[in-house]
């Protein structure tokens, strides 16, 4: 293990070569750039041994990575916003052909207005492509949840790819200390490439072939699903299996902090996280009993978790930074539709920091009040709150 | 006697879901015929996407990853450098696309793919429209003719722009192999692949594929129709080898266009003017490629 000063696009390259893929299909965008960077270094320096192809989009980065998934291998690539979402028909495809890929994810606005700053709406509209989407705090989560991902991915039971997402800036171009494992152990840990099925001269299979009806294409969705549910215990299994490994402990669907005695619990997906914690120990200094839980596998979606949640708090306050026009935003609305039939805590929705607003502990202290309101048995004022819009007194600090 | 030329090994089965009278599924016949076993094969949306036979069935003999429409160049780049990786540099990564996949909605892949250098077999069969979806206009179709999309009518909106090109746009990005073939002409086409079968780096083909649903001709007219189209210089066969143009088939007295013209129902509906139009686009088209054959080779 070595100790390295590295941003969270740094740790997700080093999380890719860790992992050894032996095709890597990018395609720059900002702020993804910095990852295929440094993987180019890494392949150019010869300390990774990968194809590297230099794609003429993201749509063909992972048409690429599939056929070279398909063909034997493990695959990387990453990307962000517009890249994210021009993949779109080829996630389906990753999922529907189980192919394993794991890629990293830097959570950018989409346009119009032209935004590169954090805002999760790019991976939330990927919400259905059947990719597992872990959601991530630091750029040790970023490295460690990279190496992680294969071994979930792989295992015959799942074989579904995995998308790490970490928020634009916040993490990607911000460095901090970051523990890398040696290779040897992460080699260990991981295991060779192992998969089921291959394309290979001389066994005539064919991958994706025309279906009627009456034949099997419900089941392999109904698979799908299955897999997508089986990977809840295999997360759980996997975080255990790399805290004896590598002395790193992760929650494994949902991190909770400070939950046990809460009146009110902040749910949240990346880097808000970081900040409710510190806003949470200065509040908790002057009496205010709130927790955090932070969402970190919003696919597979941790119900389970949330109703547990629910039965410690008197309210849940879920805030998103995304939103989905016509109602609520998805960790609000999966939430509340875990919860119905199971709870009658009050659940609010609070929507801020899109297009890379910042997200300052003094907004997160007005949230958490306006949560403790409605905890001590306030009405929930208004189901969805957008908060921190220009102008709006109510928010303004 | 001749010796034939065209390899027996049959690497097709019978029993195909193809249209009576289909080229492009004679095409694939002589494309395995020609590259062999050790063939690794992707397919995007389009008619081959189909003609394999449904789940689970199939009626090739080589490996298959059927994809996305638009995806064939990013997806043979992906199988190539797999295998690379893997130290099975012999195996042939061909990608078979129709002329939709590949001038219109897939041309960017290809072009990513064949300038980035990898080595692979680019074959686009060009039957002249979206044929799977059932007839409607690509940028391969013809000048003049008739499509679901190019329908006529009272205003006579039929294809009037120029068919697009693809075999030149791939010789502009300087390639080694580019080829046209097509399957009137099957050992001219073998011959072909078998050179490309030598050369590293990106090769393309365009095959001709006459699709009698499509072109409203007779089935058992769809040899005659691929040969009137190289005798009529429609369809010129050539090769490029590293730029050098070598004219593989050159018709000595070229036919009338209008003797390929009257046999298919999509041109039926050409006035005697509108043919003479094409004619002229035809032997401008020809007297380019002969110019381009010279001054090639006169580079030496």
């Amino acid at each position: 293990m070595v100790k390295m000063i590295l941003t969270g696009n740094e740790s997700a390259a080093w999380g890719a070569r860790l992992s050894r893929p032996k095709v890597v299909a990018a395609y720059p965008i900002t702020p993804q750039t910095s990852i295929i960077e440094t993987i180019a270094e890494f392949i150019a320096n010869g300390e990774m041994d990968a194809r590297y192809i230099r794609v003429e989009s993201e749509h063909s980065a992972m048409a690429a990575c599939i056929a070279a998934q398909n063909t034997g291998v493990r695959t990387f690539t990453a990307t962000s916003a517009h890249g994210l979402t021009l993949m779109h028909e080829l996630l389906i495809w990753a999922s529907g052909a189980r192919l394993p890929i794991v890629m990293s994810v830097v959570n950018r606005a989409m346009a119009p207005p032209w935004s590169v700053w954090t805002d999760q709406m790019d991976s939330m509209a990927q919400r259905d492509t059947g990719w597992l989407q872990i959601y991530v705090e630091n750029n040790q989560e970023v490295l460690d949840s990279i190496i992680m991902s294969y071994k979930i991915g792989e295992k015959h039971h799942i074989l579904l790819p995995t998308m790490v997402m970490e928020d634009a800036f916040i993490l990607s171009h911000t460095a901090e200390a970051v523990d890398v494992p040696d290779q040897k152990l992460v080699d260990d840990f991981i295991g060779d490439y192992d998969p089921p099925f291959k394309l290979e001269p001389g066994n005539p299979e064919g991958y994706g072939s025309l279906i009627m009806p009456e034949d099997p294409y419900m089941e392999y969705r109904y698979m799908i699903a299955q897999a997508m549910d089986d990977a809840r215990n295999e997360i759980r299994k996997t975080v255990e299996e790399f805290a004896e490994t590598f002395g790193r402990e992760y929650a494994p669907l949902v991190e909770e902090y400070k939950t046990e005695d809460a009146d009110a619990i902040m749910v949240v997906l990346g880097t808000i996280g970081s900040t409710a914690k510190d806003v949470i120990d200065s509040m908790r200094e002057k009496g205010k009993k709130i927790g955090l839980a932070r969402v970190r596998y919003f696919r597979p979606f941790p119900y389970e978790e949330i109703r547990a949640l629910a039965k410690k708090a008197d309210m849940l306050g879920i805030v998103d930074r995304s939103y989905t026009f016509g109602y609520g935003a998805n960790l609000y609305t999966e939430s509340k539709a875990a919860l119905y039939g199971h709870s009658q805590v009050p659940v609010k929705n609070y929507v801020m920091g899109l297009g890379g607003r910042d997200i300052k502990p003094e907004l997160l202290v007005k949230v958490f009040e306006d949560m403790l309101k409605i905890a001590r048995g306030g009405q929930v004022d208004k189901e969805i709150e957008w908060v921190g819009l220009q102008g709006d007194e109510r928010w303004s600090i | 006697m001749r010796k034939l030329t065209i390899p027996e090994e049959e690497y097709m089965l019978p029993g195909h879901t193809a249209c009576l009278g289909c080229g492009a599924t004679i095409a694939m016949r002589y494309v395995l015929k020609a590259l062999g076993k050790n063939t690794i094969l992707s397919i995007p949306a389009c008619c081959w996407a189909v003609i394999p036979g449904v789940y689970p069935r199939r009626t090739l003999e080589v490996p298959l990853l059927y994809t996305a429409f638009e995806v064939t160049g990013a997806a043979i780049s992906g199988i190539r450098e797999a295998l690379n990786a893997m130290g099975k540099e012999d195996v042939n990564v061909v990608g078979f696309a129709g002329d939709g996949g590949t001038a219109d909605i897939g041309i960017q892949a290809l072009s990513g793919a064949v300038e980035r250098g990898h080595d692979i077999f680019y074959i686009m069969y060009d039957n002249e429209a979206y044929m799977n979806t059932g007839i409607q206009r690509s940028g391969s179709t013809p000048m003049g003719a008739w499509t679901t999309t190019t329908p006529g009518g009272k205003k006579r909106m039929y294809k009037w722009e120029p068919k697009k090109n693809v075999a030149e746009i791939m010789v502009a990005h300087n390639i080694p192999y580019v080829a046209t073939a097509t399957i009137a002409y099957p050992e001219d086409m073998i011959s072909k692949l078998k050179r490309a079968k030598e050369i590293k780096g990106p090769k393309f083909f365009q095959i001709f594929s006459p699709c009698p649903t499509g072109w409203k001709h007779s089935p058992d007219k769809t040899v005659e129709v691929s040969r009137l189209a190289v005798q009529t210089n429609a369809f010129p066969l050539y090769e490029v080898i590293n730029g050098k143009y070598r004219i593989t088939v050159k018709p000595k007295h070229p036919k009338p266009i209008k003797e390929y013209l009257r046999l298919q129902g999509r041109f039926r509906h050409l006035t005697e003017e509108e043919i003479e139009l094409i004619q002229k686009e035809i032997d401008r088209n020809w007297k380019a490629l002969l110019k381009k054959e010279r001054c090639s080779q006169e580079e030496e």
